[in-house]
C-alpha cells in the first residue's frame, strides 16, 4: 500500500528545457483552468475566452491599448530583476511608482502653464530620482537594522498612496476643479508625445524598450550584473569574492525604484495628463507575477508583460460583455502565478508515494 | 552458516551520473569487527545507506540471520538490530545530553530508567558521559559518544561506525578501541567503514576492499600489512611525495601577531592572541580537530571578517589586517577556503563564471565593469587542461563536477595567478585519492616556485606530507610552530586535545 501523501524528493538533475516551457505550461493550465471556471459560471467557454483573450486585440486600438498597459508592467518588472535576482524581495514597487508620479507629477504642476522641451525630460529625471529614494528607505532599513525587505517595503506603498492622496486633495489640488480630489493638468510639453495618431500608446513605450536593452546588457555583460547574480546565489561566495554586499543592495533598489518611478511618472504623463488618486491598476504589485513569468530575462519580460496586460483588457471586456467583474481579471493573474510556482517546484522536486509495509 | 550474521548478495545501485554499488556480494561474520575500506567515492557509503534503510537498492538481497532483511527506514533498521554513528554528528548543538538522548530514541523512556541504563552502558563499555553538559561544550570525540550511547540504548546486533576516527585525536581514537573491543566480547558485531589503512590493521578482523563501487577482496587482516591494502584499495601505485626544505628563504613575507578576535557565540571558538610566520616558500600547516577555531581564523586569513579585537597581519611590510579580501589579492594573496559548494565556487555558475570570484591584478578579465568573455574563457580552459579538470567544457555548471575535479579547478584558478602567498583550508577534504595525489603534487610544485603557503587541514597525514613546520589550533590557542621533519605524531595529538606538556 501506498501512503495518502506523496513526499517532496528533489531531483538529481533539473532539465533545462523544461525551464524553459514553464512559463508556456503554466498559461496553458490557467486557460484550462479559466474555461472551467466560465462554464460554471454558465458561459460557453469558447465565446468567454474569445471575449477575454482575442476581441481585446482584434483592433489598432485594441493592440495600442495592449501596449499602454504593458509598459509600465515590463518596466516595473524589469526594474525588480534587479532586486530579484540579488535574492532581494523588494515587492514595494508600487509605492515607488507612486513616489515617481508625485516627484514628476510635481514638477508638472509646478510648470503647468510653462511650454519648454526641458520639461519632460526634467519630470522623467524627477521621477526616477522619487522613486530611487523611496525604494532606498527599505535598502537602508535592511542593511543597518536587517529589517525584512519585504514588510518594509510593501508598508511604504501604503505609506506613498497616502500622501499622493494628501496632496491631491490638499496643497496640490487644482483650483479650478470643483473640488475634485485631482491636481492641475499638464501642461503640452509635460505630457509623453504619442507614437501614432489616435492611438493611447505613447513615448513611454520607447523609454522601457530602452532600459530594457540597457539592462540586458547589464546582466550579460559586465561585473557589476555577475556580482548581483552571485550574491543573489550565495552570500557566502559574494564575500569570498570580495564584494561590497551593501552597496549591491543599494544599488539593486535605487535601480527598481528609479525604473518603477519612471513607470509612474509615465503613467501621469502619458495617458493620464495630471495627479490624481487611482493612478494605477496594481501595476506595481502585478509586475512581480510579469518578472517571474519572464524568467528575470529580458525578452521573457517583454513577452510576459503582454501576456499580463492581456489580462487587464480581457477583463474589461469581460465586464462590458459578459456582465463578470473585472476582478476577474486578477483571477488569472493569479492562476498564472499559481501554476507557474508549482510547475517551478516540479522542475526542481518529484513527488513520491512511499511504500507503507 | 551459522557464524553469518549478514549477506549481502548482488546488491547493485546506480545514481543518475555512476554506478555506486555494482553486484556487491560478502558475509560478515557474527562478533566480529569488520572493516569496509575504500577511498572516498568507492561506494562505502551508499552500501551502508542501503543496509540502514536510507535508500533503497536497485537489485539484490541482504540476509538477517538467514532471514531475508527489507528495511525503509532508519527506524525499522534499529527495530531490526542494526544500528548506525554517522561520521557528521546528528545532535541538538543546544540541547543538553540527557535531552538528546531521550529524543533520539525510538520508544518512550523516562529520565530515571535512562540514567540507570546509561550507567550500566557507561561502565560496561568505557563511555563516561556528563549528562547535563550542553552538547556545545563537548569536544568532538565526546559527541561521538553520546551517539554511540544513544544507538546501544537500543541494544543492536550490528553496529554500523562510519568513518568514526576522522574527527578524534590519537587518544581519542585508543579509547574508541577499548569501546569497540569492549562490544565485541559481547557478541555484538561491527561494521567499520573507513580509508584509514592503520586502523584496519589494528582492530579489525576482516576486510572488504571497494573500488569503484564493486569488491575487489574480502579476506581476513591477520597476513595484511597497510602496503598491500593500499594497493588493493587504490589499484594503481601512487608516487611518494617528496618536500625538500632547500628552497625555502630565510625573508619571512607574511606574519600573524598578537591576533585576537572575540564573538560572542557559543557556536563560534573565539581566538587567542594567535601569532605566526611564515617564510618564502615554506608550507605552513595548522593542525587540529575541527571546531577549534579554524574556519575563525580562516575568515580573518582571507579578510572576509576584519573586525579582529587586536594584532596585526603584516604582508610584504604592508599591514593589511582590515583590508577585505579583493584588497588582498590585489596584493598577490590567494585563497581557497574549505567549502567549495557556494563559498570558493557557486554550483549554479558555469565554470568560466566561477573564473571571476576570484580576480588579480593581472588577469585582465574586466575593461571599464565589462567582462571580456575570451579572456575568461581561455583562463578557465587553460585551468581545466593544466589541472586535468574532467568536464565536457567551460560552460558546464560548477555542481555538474564531483567534489575531487571541483576541487582541482578552485585550487588551479587560483594557482594559475603565481600568488604570492597561498592560504588553503582542507585542500582534500572528502575527495578521491587520485585527485588528492594530483593537489598535493601541485601545492609542493607551487612552493617550489617561491609561493608561500598555509594549509590548514584535520588531515595529519596530508600535513605530515607536504609542510615544513606544524603549529596546532586547540580551542582558539595556536601552538609555537614545529619541523615537520623531527615532529613526533604523540606530541601532535596531544597538542590536539589541549595537553600542552
Amino acid at each position: 500500500m501506498n501512503s495518502l501523501f506523496p513526499s517532496i524528493v528533489s531531483r538529481s538533475q533539473s532539465s533545462g528545457l523544461m525551464n524553459f516551457f514553464v512559463p508556456i505550461i503554466s498559461i496553458v493550465l490557467t486557460l484550462i483552468t479559466g474555461s472551467i471556471i466560465f462554464v460554471l459560471l454558465g458561459f460557453d467557454p469558447v465565446y468567454a475566452l474569445y471575449t477575454f483573450f482575442i476581441s481585446p486585440i482584434s483592433s489598432t486600438y485594441g493592440i495600442s491599448e495592449l501596449f499602454v498597459k504593458a509598459t509600465p508592467l515590463a518596466l516595473i518588472a524589469i526594474g525588480l530583476s534587479y532586486c530579484f535576482k540579488n535574492n532581494i524581495y523588494n515587492i514595494g514597487a508600487e509605492g515607488q511608482l507612486t513616489m515617481g508620479a508625485i516627484f514628476g507629477g510635481g514638477i508638472g504642476i509646478l510648470f503647468h502653464d510653462t511650454n519648454a522641451f526641458w520639461l519632460l525630460p526634467l519630470m522623467i529625471f524627477a521621477g526616477a530620482i522619487g522613486g530611487a529614494l523611496w525604494g532606498l528607505i527599505p535598502a537602508i532599513l535592511k542593511t543597518k537594522f536587517n529589517t525584512n525587505e519585504i514588510l518594509t517595503s510593501l508598508m511604504l506603498v501604503y505609506v506613498a498612496l497616502f500622501i499622493l492622496d494628501y496632496l491631491v486633495v490638499g496643497p496640490w489640488k487644482d483650483p479650478f476643479g470643483y473640488s475634485f480630489p485631482k491636481s492641475r493638468p499638464f501642461s503640452e510639453s509635460g505630457r509623453m508625445p504619442l507614437l501614432f495618431d489616435g492611438l493611447r500608446v505613447h513615448f513611454g513605450l520607447i523609454i522601457t524598450l530602452f532600459l530594457i536593452f540597457i539592462s540586458w546588457f547589464i546582466f550579460a555583460k559586465t561585473i557589476f550584473g555577475f556580482q548581483l547574480k552571485v550574491s543573489g546565489y550565495s552570500p557566502k561566495a559574494a564575500r569570498y569574492a570580495g564584494f561590497n554586499q551593501t552597496t549591491l543592495v543599494f544599488f539593486a533598489f535605487a535601480i527598481c525604484g528609479a525604473f518603477a518611478g519612471i513607470a509612474g511618472l509615465a503613467e501621469v504623463s502619458g495617458p493620464i495628463g495630471l495627479l490624481y488618486r487611482d493612478i494605477s491598476p496594481n501595476y506595481g504589485f502585478t509586475a512581480i507575477i510579469v518578472a517571474f513569468l519572464g524568467r528575470l530575462h529580458p525578452i521573457g519580460i517583454i513577452f510576459a508583460s503582454l501576456v499580463i496586460a492581456l489580462t487587464y483588457l480581457g477583463a474589461e471586456d469581460a465586464q462590458l460583455f459578459l456582465q463578470i467583474p473585472s476582478a476577474v481579471g486578477f483571477i488569472f493573474q493569479g492562476l498564472v502565478l499559481f501554476y507557474l510556482l508549482g510547475a517551478e517546484l516540479l522542475i526542481n522536486y518529484k513527488l513520491t508515494y512511499k511504500k507503507l509495509l | 552458516m551459522s557464524d553469518t550474521i549478514l549477506n549481502i548478495e548482488n546488491i547493485t545501485k546506480s545514481f543518475p551520473r555512476v554506478i555506486a554499488n555494482k553486484k556487491v556480494t560478502f558475509d560478515i561474520k557474527k562478533n566480529a569487527v569488520h572493516a569496509i575500506l575504500g577511498e572516498n567515492g568507492a561506494g562505502k557509503s551508499t552500501l551502508v545507506k542501503i543496509l540502514y534503510g536510507l535508500l533503497e537498492p536497485d537489485e539484490g538481497n541482504i540476509i538477517l540471520n538467514n532471514k531475508d532483511f527489507k528495511v525503509n527506514s532508519p527506524a525499522e533498521a534499529r527495530k531490526q538490530g542494526i544500528g548506525m554513528v554517522f561520521q557528521h554528528f546528528s545532535l541538538f548543538d543546544s540541547l543538553s545530553v540527557k535531552e538528546n538522548l531521550i529524543l533520539g530514541i525510538d520508544e518512550k523512556m523516562s529520565y530515571s530508567d535512562l540514567e540507570n541504563k546509561l550507567e550500566n552502558i557507561s561502565s560496561r563499555y568505557n563511555l563516561p558521559l556528563d549528562l547535563d553538559a550542553p552538547i556545545t561544550a563537548l569536544s568532538a570525540g565526546e559527541k561521538q559518544r553520546v551517539e554511540i550511547v544513544r544507538i546501544l540504548l537500543q541494544d543492536p546486533q550490528i553496529l554500523i561506525m562510519d568513518e568514526p576516527t576522522s574527527v578524534l585525536t590519537p587518544q581519542e581514537v585508543e579509547s574508541l578501541f577499548v569501546t569497540l573491543n569492549a562490544l565485541v566480547k559481547e557478541g555484538r558485531t561491527i561494521l567499520y567503514i573507513t580509508h584509514k589503512l592503520e586502523e584496519v590493521i589494528s582492530i579489525c578482523d576482516t576486510v572488504t576492499i571497494m573500488r569503484s563501487g564493486e569488491i575487489i577482496d574480502t579476506s581476513s587482516t591477520a597476513n595484511q600489512t597497510a602496503k598491500t591494502l593500499a594497493t588493493k584499495m587504490l589499484g594503481q601505485k601512487l608516487d611518494d611525495l617528496k618536500t625538500n626544505y632547500g628552497h625555502i628563504k630565510d625573508e619571512v613575507n607574511f606574519e600573524v601577531k598578537n591576533i585576537s578576535c572575540d564573538f560572542n557565540d557559543p557556536f563560534l571558538t573565539d581566538l587567542k592572541n594567535i601569532s605566526f610566520q611564515v617564510r618564502v616558500g615554506e608550507i605552513y600547516g595548522i593542525a587540529g580537530v575541527a571546531g577549534n577555531g579554524q574556519s575563525e581564523l580562516m575568515d580573518i586569513l582571507t579578510g572576509e571578517n576584519i573586525n579582529i579585537k587586536s594584532g596585526s597581519i603584516t604582508f610584504d611590510n604592508k599591514k593589511i589586517e582590515k583590508y577585505g579580501p579583493q584588497k588582498r589579492r590585489d596584493l598577490s594573496i590567494s585563497f581557497v577556503p574549505e567549502n567549495r559548494l557556494g563559498h570558493s565556487a557557486v554550483p549554479e555558475l558555469s565554470l568560466s563564471e566561477n573564473i571571476l570570484l576570484s580576480q588579480f591584478p593581472k588577469n585582465n578579465f574586466i575593461r571599464n565593469g565589462i567582462i571580456l568573455k575570451n579572456n575568461v574563457d581561455d583562463f578557465a580552459n587553460n585551468v581545466i587542461n593544466e589541472f586535468k579538470v574532467i568536464t565536457p567544457g567551460n560552460d558546464a555548471k560548477a555542481s555538474s563536477l564531483s567534489g575531487g575535479n571541483l576541487q582541482k579547478y578552485v585550487i588551479g584558478r587560483e594557482i594559475s595567478s603565481k600568488p604570492k602567498i597561498l592560504i588553503i583550508s582542507h585542500p582534500t577534504w572528502g575527495i578521491d585519492a587520485g585527485a588528492e595525489h594530483s593537489i598535493r603534487e601541485s601545492l609542493i610544485e607551487l612552493s617550489q616556485n617561491g609561493t608561500s603557503i598555509i594549509v590548514i587541514s584535520q588531515d595529519l597525514d596530508e600535513l605530515i606530507e607536504i609542510t615544513h613546520k606544524i603549529s596546532v589550533i586547540y580551542d582558539g590557542n595556536l601552538s609555537k610552530p614545529f619541523k615537520t621533519s623531527e615532529i613526533e605524531i604523540e606530541k601532535l595529538g596531544l597538542l590536539m586535545g589541549g595537553k600542552n606538556e
